[in-house]
């Protein structure tokens, strides 16, 4: 624990105003994971919260009290190695066996799906038991540049008082409630503020949204509601469908099955054009107009709900230069997460998914979730640790014949590549200076786009119809090359198949692997 | 920062999307995600697969083969079509030539989109009846 986590003040709260090298913004699972991962790297940081408590957005939502993302208690791997990651989505990642797999020993059995209270508890428990210091209830209000003697800091204006440091670490989430300015819509309820489910009793609702959160009250709803109505100018997107996290996830596509079976519920395409009240009863009127085109439609309903998102609290950031895009409000970012117009400050947490990579086959990270996001944070604290505070990159030299088993083992199980698919990529240089070596981890889109010495990048990919395979990209005097390996029906990728096409492609790029010594990936 | 009612009104002064009536532009917005680009990064990379296309809100990009800009694309013009159209990986790089914003879509999603929206299609096919008189001038 670094000198600077001890109470300093008397009042039991670890990092009072001042100087740090680095300063953590959020508590959330991304302040969490890249405050663990720094002090792992011997960088010393502060790490300030607005909230009491650890669990960023998991100490409120969602609402009706369940997540959307899955821990496996039982596995086709060990509980708690590293190729178990990939079947638990909601632990952070730690190197000590007794902090990691922590969500697993805390769900009750009664779903593949922990409640809200327990992934809270998970991360609450991750925090205590790894000793993550964090000064709770100090609030970052405003952000400026200074210049001293030795270069710029910013100083982080808080609720007990300024913070000065080289680098900035957001990982506030993306959980301002965003409101668009449809006539009479501000006067509407957002998600954030549903009231109990009992209190909708017998009720027709009008729900602004067809995202998951829209989702997510409608299906809370059918029980309680006498009609629901869910509307937004396009068609739903289904994650079955897009084959992403993208889409309304399949734990809450019940009203939608309503929907298409005509069972109560109503899914609509179409732009809100107002809700006013109708002055009987306390009832609204709707005005919709079809995406399809034809005359706007009027709905009377007693209650509505916009299910219109959330937006990055980013504060007064844009005002100091830091561009953002996007409906979240999501600052631009380089592919190692920095803010891509003010150098210095970097982003962890759900926010990480404005680096958005390269997209292939439409297919989007995982970065919005714990489950990219944590690699994602483990990544930025060795590159930050790399170039602001002169930690080496680990690297480890391979053998010729230790590159096939090693790669074929990555791509068989690494849930890096698994859960960040054509996002992040296991790295081998070849530098006839410095010899083979694993070079970790790096953002694909970095990869491709850097140059460097000749190396290797392993990832997984997916295409347009759902097939997943591993890709090569193979980087030589500056170009790269794009290599596909076959896929599997059970995208068990280290048959003879795979071993012999990775074998021919080191053979080209002059790794003679004695493939037929060396083991099948362990399963 | 765009908002989605904010940005169907920026759509409709496109010329791609000029035909589209307001609900129309709102579901455009809605269909496509909102993207942007550093100045030097590489949006399209030369022989890689899987890319997808992009319509012009905001900055330039070149396309650059061989290290040689062959053209310059801003507000309004669109790339990536003939990649996700024939299925095949790029045969340039596109690069934003200062910050750029813009509206991506996912290759594979093009397709329905197009034939949704036939007025935006016919609108496509104008501009790449256009590109192709001037390359045929050009080499003429």
């Amino acid at each position: 624990m670094a000198a600077s986590a001890t109470d300093r003040n008397g009042d039991g709260r670890p990092f009072p105003p001042g100087e740090y090298p680095l300063v953590v913004v959020g508590s959330g699972p991304g302040g969490l994971q890249l405050s663990y991962s720094l002090r792992r790297l011997g960088v010393d940081h502060a790490v300030i919260s607005a909230d009491p408590a650890p669990g960023g957005m998991f100490r409120r939502f969602p609402f009706f009290q369940r997540l959307l993302s899955w821990t496996k208690p039982y596995a086709p791997v060990e509980r708690g190695s590293r190729a178990y990651e990939r079947y638990d989505w909601n632990s952070l990642l730690a190197e000590e066996p007794e902090n990691r797999a922590v969500m697993t020993g805390l769900m009750d059995g009664t779903s593949y799906f922990p409640s809200r209270a327990e992934m809270e508890l998970n991360l609450a428990t991750f925090a205590e038991r790894a000793g993550i210091g964090v000064r709770y209830d100090c609030r970052w209000e405003a952000t400026r540049r200074e210049a001293t003697a030795d270069g710029e800091r910013f100083v982080l204006e808080t609720s007990d008082g300024e913070y000065r440091c080289r680098v900035a670490v957001f990982a506030v989430g993306v959980a301002e409630p965003y409101t668009p300015p449809t006539p009479g819509l501000d006067r509407v309820p957002h998600y954030a503020d549903t009231r109990p489910a009992e209190t909708y009793a017998g009720k027709r609702i009008f729900i602004v949204g067809k995202q998951n959160s829209g989702f997510e009250l409608a299906s809370g709803l059918l029980p309680w509601a006498r009609a629901i109505v869910l509307a937004s100018p396009s068609p739903a997107k289904l994650s079955v469908v897009t084959r992403s996290l993208v889409g309304i996830r399949a734990r809450y596509l019940q009203p939608y099955e309503d929907h298409v079976l005509a069972g109560g519920v109503a899914v609509l395409e179409a732009s809100i054009e107002g809700i006013e009240p109708t002055g009987d009863g306390g009832t609204l009127k709707v005005t919709v107009r079809p995406s399809a085109g034809g005359d706007a439609v009027a709905l009377e309903v007693d209650e509505a709900i916009a299910a219109t998102g959330f937006v990055a609290p980013l504060r007064d950031l844009p005002a100091l230069g830091v561009a953002t895009f996007g409906n979240s409000r999501l600052p631009a970012q380089t592919p190692f997460w920095e803010s891509a117009t003010v150098p210095g400050i970097y982003f962890a947490g759900t926010i990480s998914q404005g680096a958005a990579g390269l997209k292939k086959h439409g297919l989007p990270s995982n970065s919005g979730a714990v489950h990219g996001a944590r690699y994602n944070a483990r990544l930025l604290a060795g590159h930050v640790a790399e170039k602001h505070f002169d930690v080496p990159r680990a690297r480890r030299e391979l053998a010729p014949t230790e590159v096939l088993p090693f790669l074929l083992d990555e791509i068989c199980r690494a849930p890096e590549l698994w859960h960040q698919r054509a996002y992040l990529a296991r790295i081998v240089s070849l530098d006839p200076d410095r010899g083979i070596a694993d070079e970790g981890f790096l953002p694909l889109a970095h990869f491709v786009d850097s140059g460097g010495p000749d190396s290797l990048a392993a990832t997984i990919e997916a295409d347009a119809d759902g097939a997943v395979y591993p890709v090569v990209y193979v980087r030589r005097a500056g170009r790269i090359e794009e290599r596909a390996l076959p896929g599997h029906p059970l995208h068990d990728f280290g048959t003879d198949e795979h071993r012999r096409a990775l074998a021919a492609l080191l053979n080209e790029v002059g790794i003679s692997a004695a493939e037929e010594s060396s083991p099948r990936p362990g399963r | 920062m765009t908002q989605l009612l904010e940005l169907a009104d920026e759509l409709g002064s496109l010329a791609l999307f000029a035909d589209l009536s307001h609900p129309q532009l709102e579901s455009v917005a809605h269909a496509f995600e909102e993207a942007w680009f550093a100045k030097d990064e590489r949006i399209l990379r030369e022989g890689l697969t899987g890319t997808g296309f992009y319509v012009i809100l905001d900055g330039e990009v070149a396309v650059r083969a061989q290290g040689r800009d062959t053209a310059v694309l801003g507000r309004g013009a669109f790339f990536g079509e003939v990649s996700v159209l024939l299925g095949e990986a790029p045969s340039a790089d596109v690069v934003a030539l200062r910050t750029m914003r813009c509206l991506h879509m996912a290759g594979p999603a093009l397709h329905e989109f197009l034939l949704a929206h036939p007025a935006v299609m016919y609108r496509m096919l104008l501009e790449q009846t256009r590109r192709l008189r001037t390359t045929t001038r050009a080499r003429g």
